[in-house]
């Protein structure tokens, strides 16, 4: 195997939690919901998807559970913003502290332990086809499963009438509501789906990233996914851009700390982060003529009048 | 059965009053649940949690020690929150303001250096606080990029400098290879209330800042404009006031606040600039100015409050063997109780029954 393709997968696996749980955040934010818990749901779903693994010894029933612990945290965000009109900057906030905690709480008995990393697709020819087979026929399921999500997400937001009403709650749900819809069930739905998309993205960490739990490991992938969301225009498909392009950089960061380039590996590390601001700036400039691109109700709270 | 929000008619000053105690209350019942699961008698681990630690001198100034930082940060994030403007990198501005006031310490280590030191070490502290909260400021003001994130980013940076730093060019030559600064010498050191306590002047500081908060919000102009930049967005544009320049002062003043807190925790307490040496107090300054409901004496109840929960928690790591995590749920939970109780102070809950639609109760 090449160095070029060693780093082409990895970029890859790097990303796959990032477009995941960014994929999720999207669904929510286009029904104008800001949950910022992402980083919550994912270590949730990390720390809950590697107890499932290691107890049942089975990478799938890991990440359902994972699934399961993301989607009952935001079930609490929904619980509080939707149905109490709780601010929804602090609640995620709130949401973000409990699943660091928590996940400590229920990652403390299992930090140690290795289980069996996800399988990798083997297609005898296909994948050993030099340079590409083994980036297009050699990845796991959640690679797999997060650019099949996407696309599906695509396609349910800009082509389905369902989609079409989730995104005309979150630019104006006063209007939505006068119409007949059902604000805060469709956006209760949005939420939830948030969840179980960042508990998948954290459980693929202890799944198939690094086969083992350690405290915090999401290492601020969920604010990252956040950004990401920003990055992409609230637009699918170029999540999946800004995904690898998130992912290429954590990887060579790692590489040139390998390398030994005489930069401080602090530095390098820092880079994810330096670079998440820096795209927020551009893309918040080069927007700044054309108008925003967030759902118009984005992050307020609504309460029916009646 | 389900429930709906009916908007009351002018705020609940009474639930404004009890909601922070509801808050707790409920608290304490979660967590009498939790230790239930997690194999404890309930109300021996709660004594551990919240009565012991009120029981010896040392503990007790150990609350007075956790709480200022807590406190500073907190009234800072306050100003912040009453505008509208989310500033949550606070522990990212608390570890440069401890990284900047440092430096001069390490510069004048050894050396006949006066009284100036300390003085010098906290109005840099305080200064790069500031600048660092200024980053994101600009960034949204000039840019509009979203100063929740890129402020929370910078928290991951200046967490990652600090561990350079002590790693390498600051690293104590006599420190066994530990990543840390030698100990400040006395003219860099914030000195102790009692000789021989742990409760320094810090505290002091903490109260001024309160005293300060108290006037600036209730008394001035500026205090006026924060609340209406706040509440009223267009209102305050009407009257003339400009939202952008808020931003950058409450980041600013938030960012000082946290920076200055930040030296004083290494030249107070700890003595020395270690990595990890903060235990989020950035972040749980956060619960305890929503537990404070944003209100200066509310904030140091408040953050009276939580220094509480760190050393009980601490106490109950080593005599109930609990995880140290479990403050933070703690702190998770109780910050979620008191968002939820403080929606009652305008909403009113109504249960209805799922039959029927709620617009067709009332015409």
């Amino acid at each position: 195997m090449g160095l070029l393709e060693a780093i082409i997968l990895s970029v890859l696996a790097a990303s796959t939690p990032l477009l995941l749980a960014a994929a999720g955040e999207l669904v929510t934010e286009r029904a104008g919901v800001l949950n910022l818990g992402v980083e919550g749901m994912m270590i949730m779903g990390a720390a809950c998807g590697f107890a499932g693994a290691y107890l049942t010894g089975s990478t799938l029933l890991g990440a359902g559970v994972g699934i399961t612990a993301g989607t009952a945290m935001s079930a609490i965000f929904a619980a509080l913003t939707l149905g109490l009109a709780v601010n929804q900057v602090a609640t995620g906030l709130a949401l973000t502290i409990l699943g660091i905690g928590l996940s400590g709480l229920i990652g403390a008995g299992f930090v140690g332990d290795r289980i069996v990393g996800a399988p990798h697709l083997h297609i005898p020819l296909l994948t050993d086809t030099p340079l590409i087979g083994r980036v297009l026929f050699g990845q796991d399921a959640f690679v797999y499963a997060s650019v099949a999500l996407v696309i599906a997400i695509w396609w349910f937001l800009h082509r389905t009438r369902a989609g079409l009403i989730l995104r005309a709650i979150g630019d104006n749900h006063a209007s939505a509501h006068a119409l007949g819809y059902p604000v805060l069930k469709i956006r209760t739905l949005a939420v939830l789906f948030g969840g179980a998309c960042a508990g998948l993205g954290g459980a693929y960490l202890p799944l198939a990233y690094t086969p083992f739990f350690i405290p915090g490991m999401t290492a601020g992938r969920g604010w990252i996914a956040l950004a990401l969301v920003v990055f992409a225009s609230w637009r699918p498909m170029r999540l999946v851009v800004g995904a690898y392009l998130f992912g290429a950089v954590t990887i060579l960061q790692l590489h040139a700390q390998g390398a030994g380039l005489g930069i401080p590996s602090q530095l390098m590390s820092s880079l994810p982060y330096l670079a998440t601001v820096l795209v927020l700036v551009v893309i918040s400039r080069a927007r700044g003529t054309a108008g925003s691109a967030a759902p118009a109700s984005l992050g307020a709270a609504f309460v029916p009048d009646r | 059965m389900r429930w709906v929000l009916e908007r009351r008619l002018e705020r609940s000053a009474g639930i404004a009053l009890v909601s922070p105690l509801i808050a707790i209350a409920l608290t304490l019942v979660t967590m009498a649940v939790l230790f239930t699961l997690l194999g404890k008698n309930p109300l021996t681990a709660l004594a551990v949690y919240f009565v012991d630690p009120l029981m010896d001198s040392y503990s007790l100034q150990e609350i007075g020690v956790k709480s200022t930082p807590l406190v500073m940060i907190a009234v800072g994030l306050s100003l912040c929150y009453i505008a509208n403007v989310w500033n949550i990198g606070a522990e990212g501005q608390f570890l440069i303001g401890a990284v900047a006031g440092s430096w001069i310490a390490v510069r004048t280590h050894g050396s006949d250096a006066g009284l100036w030191v300390l003085p010098a070490m906290l109005a840099t502290g305080a200064a790069a606080g500031a600048a660092y909260a200024l980053i994101p400021a600009i960034c949204k003001v000039r840019f509009g990029a979203s100063e929740i994130l890129s402020s929370l980013m910078l928290v991951y940076v200046a967490d990652l400098l600090l561990d350079y730093l002590v790693r390498g060019p600051w690293r104590d030559p006599n420190g066994l290879n530990f990543p840390t600064t030698a100990d400040f010498d006395a003219a860099a050191t914030v000195p102790t209330l009692i000789e021989g306590g742990r409760l320094h002047m810090g505290a002091l500081i903490a109260l001024l800042v309160v005293a300060i908060a108290t006037i600036l919000l209730r008394n001035t102009l500026k205090g006026f404009e924060i609340r209406l930049v706040g509440a009223a967005p267009k209102a305050a544009r009407f009257a003339g006031f400009n939202a952008d320049q808020m931003v950058l002062f409450t980041f600013a003043v938030s960012g000082a606040l946290a920076g200055l807190a930040g030296i004083i925790e290494v030249a107070g307490p700890i003595g020395h600039l270690q990595p990890g040496f903060s235990p989020g107090y950035g972040f749980t300054a956060i619960i305890v100015a929503f537990l404070g409901r944003l209100h200066p004496v509310g904030i140091l109840i408040a953050g009276l409050f939580l220094a509480l929960t760190f050393i009980g928690g601490e106490e109950a790591q080593i005599s109930l063997k609990v995880p140290l995590d479990l403050t933070k749920v703690f702190q998770g939970i109780l910050l979620f109780y008191v968002l939820a109780c403080d929606s009652l102070i305008l909403y009113r809950i109504r249960f209805v029954s799922s039959h029927r639609r709620p617009a067709d109760g009332i015409a």
